[in-house]
């Protein structure tokens, strides 16, 4: 997720920013315009694949969790839809920050975790179709006009600009570099935390976790320190890559726009 | 004693009504008796001469036997007799003439008198009687000279015998003698090859010594007292009083200027002139005078007569007319001391013409030849006030420059093809192979195909047409700096000069995906000229325009091969700046817009009231963490995983 994600950022900036001198010598390091082309295609096909695995992995979940129900899954405390629980976070959190409440106690997915999953899956709609549109322009225009091309072009460009920026800002704040959790949280690769991080971050799925003796099953030893060491390296090279494309952004968009 | 005597004859003579028919005509038989009287032959009987009739009965037979003048004149009857005359005689020629035939019958006076048929003044026209033009002699026989009493009368001999009545002027017979008439190729003749000095001289005696200034003195030198045949130079019947060459020698000239210690006394510059670099010039069979005309062979230095420089003008008129009209003309004419005069570009005495190698003007030299003053800190590059710089430096790297310098291709444009050699006029004359409005005409000297489709381009259609300038070839292939067309530096360069003039639309492309590529260097997409064309741009309302309706979709089909009309309706200049002519691309772009603004505000709010809590959550995990090292507890090492302990 996270390479076809960086493929697909760097090589769609050199193409929307090509008027700044950092596009050329990206463009060029990517092997050229035709090959950033193919590069960027080839990640797109990659995130599809991200997709469809996501949603066999949803249905494998399912089958395994919840019976294979549907609405258990959908409609349970662990669901990815937003409920009125999120609500309640969501404003609870807010007086936390001006320091005129405690902290909710999170569930398994915080509300700000679900809009960004949301956030992906509205994006690759919007995105991959438009992408599409633009990949395959004369097939696209035996069934709508031209200019739907035009058109094609600034939502994809503008919604990809939207994720890219929205991923390297406010998410890698939210998720890796909060002050109490910096460097970064290496969960998304590991599918594991610390048990006293999840105490105090997930204190309702906890709760829940030991009410109903299902805590233990969950416990496994931790990473060892040569795996975590190698995650962590490459969760440093990706958030430099955004780091860099942020800056990137903010240089073409306020000082070079054209 | 003869039977009658000359009263018998005269009976029947004297009557002036006597005739008869001879072949066609009627011939008159009257014999004037006072003409005979006064004579020469007054002494004679009729039957000295008509020798047949010596004794015979009257009236006598006719006709009568030719009389044979050699008779008494046998020395003239020999000669006669063995020239082309006499041999056309003895052939029965009935053209030929006979004595009397120029001399009279009966009238004969003496040759030296007046009167006479054959006196000097004369000659010209008893000879012309069948030498001139249109008779039937010079019609039917075999005579080697054309219009010869015309060209006569034009020449000095006959200007000065018949205009001037100078009767020692020679006439016909001085020359070709009066009896001994024979081809010039008879060895014998008066005017074969090696006698016609012998002839000419006759008049003419002291020719030698004042020929020797005129003709090169050096023939004298390897054979003295030899004249060459007179002819040579002098056509026989034109000879005209003609000044050659002024009357100069090249070895007079060289006798002083052959010498290395010759020099001006002015400046002390060599005036040392080596005669074999002329004799390799194209000027080697043009005598020194025939240039530096103003010497004067009768002086004792012949130079001192000289006040200008070589025009060379004379001979070159044409060329000097056009000179004098350009900028390099002019400058002589302002006597600028930088202008440039023939000989700075041609040289001097060995001017070798534009098909020698080694000549300034041939082609691939002309580059340097001009760069001598042209080149960026040289003379004329110093005082030059327009737009084109490093001219030579750029022309040498230019395909013209590549084709003439390194591959040597000597049809290749150079400065002279575009510029003219004589014509350099500055761009803003009208009359200048570089103004604006003739630069496709220059152009198309050698590109011709190119010229003719852009005649009939919007570019030059317009012309005239509209206030604005519009572009010609230099304007986007520039004028020195010129590139091959599939060069990827000339290909993004272009779309800059597109985008001189069409700035708006230019600035719209480069808003769409074909521009964004380009502008990231790569020439793989589609630029200006390929969809407008290059040298073709028509208004997509004609017909015939890349662009029109008809021709659109092919020519997206060029680089899209599945395109359709649909397809072509991609708007290859939207820009989502234009809320009027492209709302639908200005609503969407200001819809993201709103949506990216909007998320970011709220995740950015967001965010930023996290801050303070976040770090504050740091310092109580520290503190913790802290107090934990100090007294180790049961603190949990383990993690919670996912469901069932895997991944």
């Amino acid at each position: 997720m996270i390479v076809s994600f960086m493929g697909l950022a760097l090589t769609g900036l050199t193409l929307k920013f090509s008027y700044t001198s950092w596009a050329a010598v990206l463009s060029r390091l990517l092997g050229g315009f035709e090959t950033a082309g193919y590069i960027h295609r080839a990640a797109a096909v990659v995130m599809l694949g991200v997709f469809l695995t996501h949603l066999g992995d949803l249905n494998r979940t399912k089958n395994r969790e919840y019976g294979g129900s549907w609405r258990a899954m959908l409609l349970g405390p662990n669901t990815m839809l937003p409920t009125r629980k999120d609500v309640a976070d969501f404003l609870g959190t807010l007086r936390w920050f001006l320091g005129l409440g405690p902290r909710p106690r999170y569930g398994r997915w915080t509300y700000w975790e679900k809009f960004d999953y949301f956030a992906v899956f509205w994006g690759i709609a919007i995105i991959g179709s438009t992408g599409l549109t633009l990949w395959f322009p004369e097939i696209v225009t035996r069934f709508v006009p031209g200019w739907f091309l035009n058109v094609a072009t600034i939502v994809h460009s503008d919604e990809a600009l939207l994720a890219t920026g929205f991923i390297f800002t406010v998410h890698f704040f939210n998720t890796h570099l909060r002050p109490e959790k910096f460097p970064m949280d290496i969960v998304v690769f590991t599918g594991r935390m610390p048990l006293d991080e999840f105490k105090r971050d997930k204190p309702a799925e906890y709760d829940g976790l030991v009410a109903s003796g299902r805590m233990e099953q969950h416990l496994v030893e931790a990473y060892p320190p040569i795996v975590v060491r190698t995650i962590r390296s490459f969760a440093w090279t990706a958030l430099g890559v955004g780091f860099a494309m942020v800056v990137w952004i903010i240089y073409a968009m306020v000082f070079a726009y054209r | 004693m003869p039977a009658q005597d000359d009263a018998d004859c005269f009976a029947c003579h004297s009557d002036r009504t006597l005739t008869t028919k001879r072949g066609s005509a009627m011939v008159s038989l009257y014999v004037s008796e006072k003409r005979f009287a006064a004579s020469v032959h007054a002494g004679t009987s009729c039957t000295s001469c008509h020798a047949d009739l010596d004794g015979a009965e009257l009236p006598h037979d006719t006709p009568l036997a030719k009389v044979d003048c050699g008779a008494c004149h046998a020395d003239q009857q020999a000669l006669h007799a063995r020239s082309l005359h006499g041999k056309a005689i003895a052939r029965g020629d009935p053209l030929a003439p006979r004595c009397a035939d120029c001399h009279g019958a009966h009238d004969i006076v003496p040759v030296k008198g007046p009167g006479s048929a054959v006196a000097p003044l004369q000659v010209p026209f008893v000879c012309g009687r069948c030498h001139r033009e249109g008779t039937p002699v010079q019609r039917n026989r075999a005579i080697h000279q054309d219009n010869i009493l015309e060209n006569y009368s034009e020449s000095i001999h006959g200007e000065g015998l018949l205009r001037k009545g100078l009767v020692v002027a020679p006439n016909c017979a001085t020359c070709h003698t009066a009896h001994s008439i024979l081809a010039h190729t008879d060895p014998a003749s008066s005017i074969a090859r090696r006698n016609i000095a012998a002839t000419c001289t006759g008049c003419h005696a002291l020719i030698e010594a004042v020929h020797r200034k005129v003709i090169k003195g050096e023939l004298w030198e390897k054979e003295a007292n030899v004249l060459p045949a007179c002819v040579d130079c002098h056509q026989p019947h034109k000879v005209r009083k003609v000044f050659y060459d002024q009357g100069m020698a090249d070895g007079d000239c060289l006798r002083c200027h052959a010498e290395t210690a010759l020099k001006a006394a002015a400046d002390g510059r060599s005036l040392r002139v080596d005669a074999s670099e002329v004799r390799r010039s194209r000027h080697a069979r043009v005598s020194c005078s025939q240039c530096h005309s103003e010497v004067n062979a009768s002086r004792l230095r012949p130079c001192e007569t000289i006040t200008r420089k070589v025009d060379c003008a004379s001979c070159h008129a044409e060329v000097g007319q056009q000179y004098q009209r350009n900028v390099h003309g002019q400058l002589v004419a302002r006597q600028d001391p930088n202008a440039p005069t023939c000989k700075e570009c041609h040289g001097t005495h060995e001017v070798l013409g534009k098909l020698d190698p080694r000549s300034a003007s041939f082609p691939p030299n002309v580059p340097a030849l001009c760069a001598r003053c042209h080149r960026e800190g040289s003379k004329a590059a110093v005082r030059y006030a327009g737009s084109q710089h490093e001219i030579i430096e750029h022309y040498t790297e230019s395909i013209h420059g590549k084709g003439l310098l390194r591959s040597g291709l000597t049809v290749t444009a150079t400065c002279t093809s575009c510029h003219t050699a004589h014509g350099v006029l500055p761009r803003s004359d009208p009359d200048s192979s570089v103004n604006p409005r003739n630069v496709p005409a220059t152009c198309g000297r050698c590109h011709h195909g190119i010229q003719e489709q852009f005649q009939r381009s919007i570019h030059a259609l317009k012309a005239g047409k509209t206030d604005k300038e519009l572009p010609v070839c230099s304007d986007c292939h520039t004028a020195h700096t010129i590139r091959r067309a599939d060069e990827e530096g000339f290909k993004l360069e272009i779309m800059q000069k597109c985008g001189r003039c069409h700035e708006r639309i230019a600035r719209t492309y480069f808003d769409t995906y074909h521009g964004k590529v380009s502008q990231l260097g790569y020439t793989k997409t589609a630029k200006c000229y390929d969809c407008h064309g290059a040298h073709d741009i028509l208004p997509v309302s004609d017909p015939r325009s890349h662009l029109s309706r008809q021709n659109v979709v092919d020519t997206c089909r060029t680089c899209h091969p599945g395109a359709n009309r649909r397809f072509a309706g991609y708007l290859t200049h939207a820009t989502h700046h234009d809320p009027e002519k492209y709302p639908f691309l200005f609503w969407t772009f200001w819809g993201m817009t709103t949506l990216l603004v909007g998320t970011f505000f709220v995740g950015g709010i967001h965010t930023l009231l996290w801050i303070p809590r976040a770090v504050q959550m740091r310092r109580e995990l520290r503190a913790a963490a802290l107090e934990e090292q100090a007294a180790p507890g049961a603190a949990a090492s383990a993690e919670k995983g996912p469901g069932n302990g895997e991944r």
